[in-house]
């Protein structure tokens, strides 16, 4: 049973994100450039200098029932829905052990949050003020803890092999994913439920980003506020929501007859170790976690075809992303095509890499790169092919597809996948 | 005027509908929180401060693990609260 080395694969996928509730309605939303970005219809942002987001196209509370919806913090709500459609994509009617497809000691989950209950932490210090202590709702720990939404979906999929919560900002999700992948690797799991969520629309975060200097403050143009690698780029713009897919070992997805929808090739981690918060300018952290990736997988340069990039839109993060790239790859990034999807869900912090490796997962299958919208007029330091205008149809034939992540903290992930 | 005791239920059921989504007309005397109403020590705690300031009443962490059915807090309820 503990064989390493076991080939994964993907056989479900979920989303619930700012362009729509499921996968089905967000890739729809990619692949024809919509921007979920708007005013955030709130008095509480009103005096703040960032008063737009990318709020989520369906609100939780229309999906979960509100019993349910009371006990979880909003990233957890996503974390749930988006696990859920995975679960379904994947074939499976029920939790472990009563679908009897999966044995729920060798299920795990891996859902991360960049930031976690937040949103819980601060109403729940107004209610204190405001109302005092007797008011405090009793939930709030199992709300605001950053494993809640992990947890959560855990219990919801009777998974018995572990769940673990991987914390890395804006980085988490993929670091999930990645972990995920490696826990059927090396045999502890035959299945595991993995992605991000994040949920930090509230005014203090905002407030806080926006001191950093890391916001876009287009407040007069939310749906081109997000623009990542156009000269004009003046920040990211905070969205919300879950990406969530089944990774599971090729031998077990095969047993079941379960469809795939691609191979996870691997992972290559880094850390810039260069300042907390700002990008390291050449990139060095970003080319070395990619070097990892490709010393330690089969994955070749020549069939990388498509990069679903960090791009968030900032000044210094995209370009550096470029140029580790093009150190790393030389030219072989000449036939990869990039696409920034932070340009339509805005930036997902913790969530991030969740809902950008369904989407790298989804353009492989269907051989199609979504577009970067808002490039009016390429940064001539993006020394990359960008896709924009129009999705672009990528090759047939085994080709590969690489999704980038990094956070706060220098923390950098790059994962791999390739067509079956 | 103090709550009548079909007051007092009517007014738990509505309590245990919005925290747990149990039909109101579920919610009987003879019902366990726990075995029957899905409430779980969390949400009991929802329960007992939402009863404290419907009915104007306290009722303090220690007697709260006695109230195990509906007719048992709504018995708490209608001795300890104040007359208005």
């Amino acid at each position: 049973m503990n064989s390493t080395n076991r080939t994964v694969v993907v056989t479900g996928i979920g989303a619930t994100t700012p362009l729509g509730g499921d996968s089905a309605s967000t890739w729809e939303g990619l692949l024809a450039g919509r921007s979920g970005a708007r005013l955030i219809d709130d008095e509480r942002f009103a005096d703040l200098p960032v008063k737009i987001a990318a709020l989520a196209a369906v609100d939780p509370s229309e999906v979960l029932p509100r019993p349910l919806a009371r006990k979880l913090d909003r990233s957890a709500q996503f974390a749930l829905i988006a696990a859920r459609e995975a679960w379904a994509d994947a074939g499976f009617t029920g939790p472990a052990g009563e679908d009897e497809q999966v044995e729920p000691t060798r299920l795990g989950a891996v859902v991360a949050s960049g930031i976690g209950g937040v949103t819980t932490l601060l109403d729940q210090y107004d209610v204190l003020k405001e109302k005092g202590a007797r008011r405090v709702s009793p939930h709030t720990v199992p709300m605001l803890m950053p494993n809640g939404p992990s947890a959560n979906v855990g219990l919801e999929v009777n998974a018995q092999a572990g769940v673990h919560s991987l914390v890395s900002a804006c980085a988490s999700g993929a670091e999930a994913i990645g972990y995920a992948m490696e826990m059927i690797r090396n045999g502890r799991a035959d299945v595991v439920i993995t992605g991000g969520t994040e949920a930090a629309i509230h005014p203090l975060p905002v407030a806080a980003f926006a001191n950093m200097m890391a916001m876009s403050k287009n407040n007069e143009e939310p749906q081109k506020a997000s623009r990542p690698y156009d000269k004009g780029r003046d920040g990211f713009v905070l969205g919300e929501g879950a990406g969530v897919i089944v990774l599971e070992s090729a031998e077990h997805a095969a047993k079941r007859g379960a469809r795939v929808y691609c191979e996870m090739l691997g992972q290559g981690l880094s850390a810039d170790s260069h300042h907390i918060a700002q990008p390291e300018p050449e990139g060095r952290g970003i080319a070395a976690a990619m070097r990892n990736l490709l010393d330690s997988s089969d994955l070749k340069p020549q069939e990388i075809v498509h990069l679903n990039a960090h791009a968030t839109s900032t000044p210094l993060g995209d370009v550096a992303e470029v140029k580790a790239l093009r150190q790393v790859l030389g030219d072989e990034l000449d036939h990869v095509a990039v696409s920034a999807t932070k340009s339509m869900t805005g930036h997902l912090l913790g969530g991030a890499g969740g809902i950008e490796t369904v989407a790298t997962v989804l353009a492989l299958y269907h051989r199609v790169a979504p577009p970067t919208i808002n490039v009016d007029e390429l940064d001539e330091e993006i020394d990359a092919d960008v896709v924009t205008g129009k999705p672009r149809p990528l090759p047939a034939g085994t080709v590969a597809a690489i999704n980038n992540s990094f956070g706060f903290g220098g923390h950098n992930v790059v994962l791999a996948f390739r067509t079956v | 005027m103090a709550a009548t005791q079909e007051e007092i239920v009517s007014g738990l059921a509505e309590i245990v509908n919005e925290i747990a989504g149990i039909p109101v007309e579920d919610v009987q005397l003879d019902k366990s929180f726990t075995d029957d109403l899905d409430v779980d020590s969390l949400s009991m705690v929802e329960v007992v401060v939402a009863a404290e300031e419907r009915f104007d009443v306290k009722i303090p962490d220690d007697d709260v693990k006695n109230l195990k059915t509906v007719g048992d807090a709504a018995d708490y309820i209608a001795k300890h609260q104040v007359a208005k």
